[in-house]
């Protein structure tokens, strides 16, 4: 899977939990929750469905690193790439 | 027989729209089905029965406007009339429902042939079968019958939405919410306390919590916090209480209603049913539907009409302490505010440790500040051990 796999997926995931939002206008360098007015929530859903899309475990601890697109999307490349043989 | 009438789901609500019907005449009932939807300020609601039989008769049509309290169809019952057992805590709809004009009178009801498939896309499409003529055989009502009956209504009248377009929806909701809030300021003398509460053991076990879960199954600590209020109301009861208009009526049970900011703007508090007797994972399991249900507009009426008492929680805006305003006819609000790093003394040492602040805003006519206080010690006496929640 590319980044540029990664990054559709991620953007899906928040256009479902933001249907509202205009994600053509996120700024990929800032945290999206407060673009996107994610909430706890919002964004443990937004978690479990990445973890069900990409069949990625995503540590708690990790979670401030899922902060911006460019972030989320280089983190779980990471985290694919450890899981890969 | 029994009327299934327009339920009242908040102390605000007058009057809602009949959007469809999910069961048709000739159709059995349990208790807590989902018989209709409804269109109210606080969105589309599931209106949910709590009479058991058969469906005898619809009175109101999908796209009409009716009062609070209203008869929208006959149940003939399973069994003689249960008493209106609302919920302790319940808002009770008006004892003498107010018919809708031109249907006060209910004929003798005729069984209908209706097809499978013809029933189904009656309710699919919110068409009413007692008004169809079938033409197939026998009488029989078709598919065909039902899609005939649904063209001719889009054609006679202006389709009915579901759901209201948002901008609609958000100006109604904040209508409501300012009526409401403005005669909850009028009417109830508010009290407001407040304390700080060390959350160090709270925060410490749910991250060591969540690092042994799967993520669907990971915890949040506002479901921490739902579950000590709970608790507390074990202790301090007469927060638990519905205000009748000359006395409060303290609930058995506790329903929480959880604020939850909708994506369009506004909010809704829908309830945690028994929120004292549910374990924290079952708490969390509910709490996620719950609010995942109100964004997609998919509450049901119980949900808005039981709330006990409300728990409102903002500290992911930043925010420390919040004094709620009190949604009649309820008598308190819980307000939490952001769990942040602060000078704590412990040991006579000063620490850093994560507080959070607790409030509460309650009915002075109800209660007074020393049972509040004997609350809020309460909650953060259960935080403390988080374990035994």
């Amino acid at each position: 899977m590319t980044k540029e796999d990664i990054r559709a997926t991620v953007l899906r995931l928040l256009g479902d939990i933001a249907p509202e939002a205009d994600l053509a206008r996120l700024k990929t360098d800032v945290n999206f929750r407060d673009q996107l007015d994610i909430d706890s929530m919002d964004f443990l859903n937004f978690a479990v469905a990445l973890h069900e899309a990409l069949h990625v475990e995503i540590p708690e601890t990790d979670y401030p690193k899922l902060a911006t697109l460019d972030s989320c999307v280089e983190h779980v490349w990471s985290l694919l790439a450890q899981r890969a043989p | 027989m029994a009327d299934f009438v327009m339920p009242i789901l908040g102390a605000d609500m007058t009057e809602g729209t009949l959007v469809a019907w999910l069961k048709q005449p000739g159709d059995h009932v349990q208790r807590g089905d989902i018989v209709a939807e409804v269109e109210t300020d606080k969105g589309l609601i599931e209106i949910e029965i709590f009479t058991a039989g058969v469906i005898e008769q619809l009175l109101v049509q999908p796209g009409e406007k009716v009062p609070v309290g209203a008869v929208l169809a006959v149940v003939r019952e399973d069994e003689p009339a249960p008493q209106p057992a609302a919920a302790p805590g319940t808002a009770v709809p008006p004892p003498q429902p107010v018919a809708v004009a031109g249907t006060t009178a209910v004929p003798a009801a005729v069984r209908q042939r209706i097809s499978p498939a013809a029933r189904k896309l009656a309710a699919d499409l919110g068409v009413d079968l007692s008004a169809i003529e079938g033409t197939g055989p026998g009488g029989v009502i078709s598919r065909e019958d039902v899609e005939r009956v649904a063209r001719a209504r889009e054609t006679k009248r202006e389709p009915v939405a579901r759901g209201a377009a948002p901008s609609d929806l958000a100006a109604r909701m904040r209508q409501t919410i300012g009526a409401a809030m403005a005669r909850s300021k009028r009417e109830i003398p508010h009290y407001y306390l407040s304390t700080t509460i060390d959350m160090h053991g709270a925060m410490a076990w749910l991250a060591e919590e969540n690092r042994k879960r799967p993520i669907a199954e990971r915890l949040l600590h506002s479901v921490l916090l739902i579950k000590s209020v709970a608790l507390a109301l074990r202790e301090v009861p007469e927060l638990n209480a519905i205000w009748s208009g000359t006395a409060a009526r303290i609930s058995e049970r506790v329903h929480i209603g959880v604020a939850i900011s909708l994506r369009q703007g506004g909010l809704v508090s829908p309830a945690l049913h028994d929120s004292d007797r549910q374990t924290v994972d079952e708490l969390m399991r509910r709490l996620r539907d719950l609010v995942n249900r109100a964004r997609a507009g998919t509450l049901r009426s119980s949900e808005l009409s039981d709330p006990t008492i409300t728990v409102t929680n903002v500290g992911e805006q930043g925010v420390e302490a919040l004094f709620g305003i009190i949604y009649p006819p309820q008598t308190a609000i819980v307000g939490f505010g952001k769990v942040v790093e602060r000078p704590w003394c412990v040991d006579g040492q000063i620490v850093s440790r994560p507080v959070l602040t607790a409030t509460l805003s309650a009915d002075h006519r109800v209660t007074d500040g020393h049972r509040g206080a004997r609350f809020l010690a309460a909650v953060d006496r259960l935080l403390q051990e988080p374990s035994r929640l």
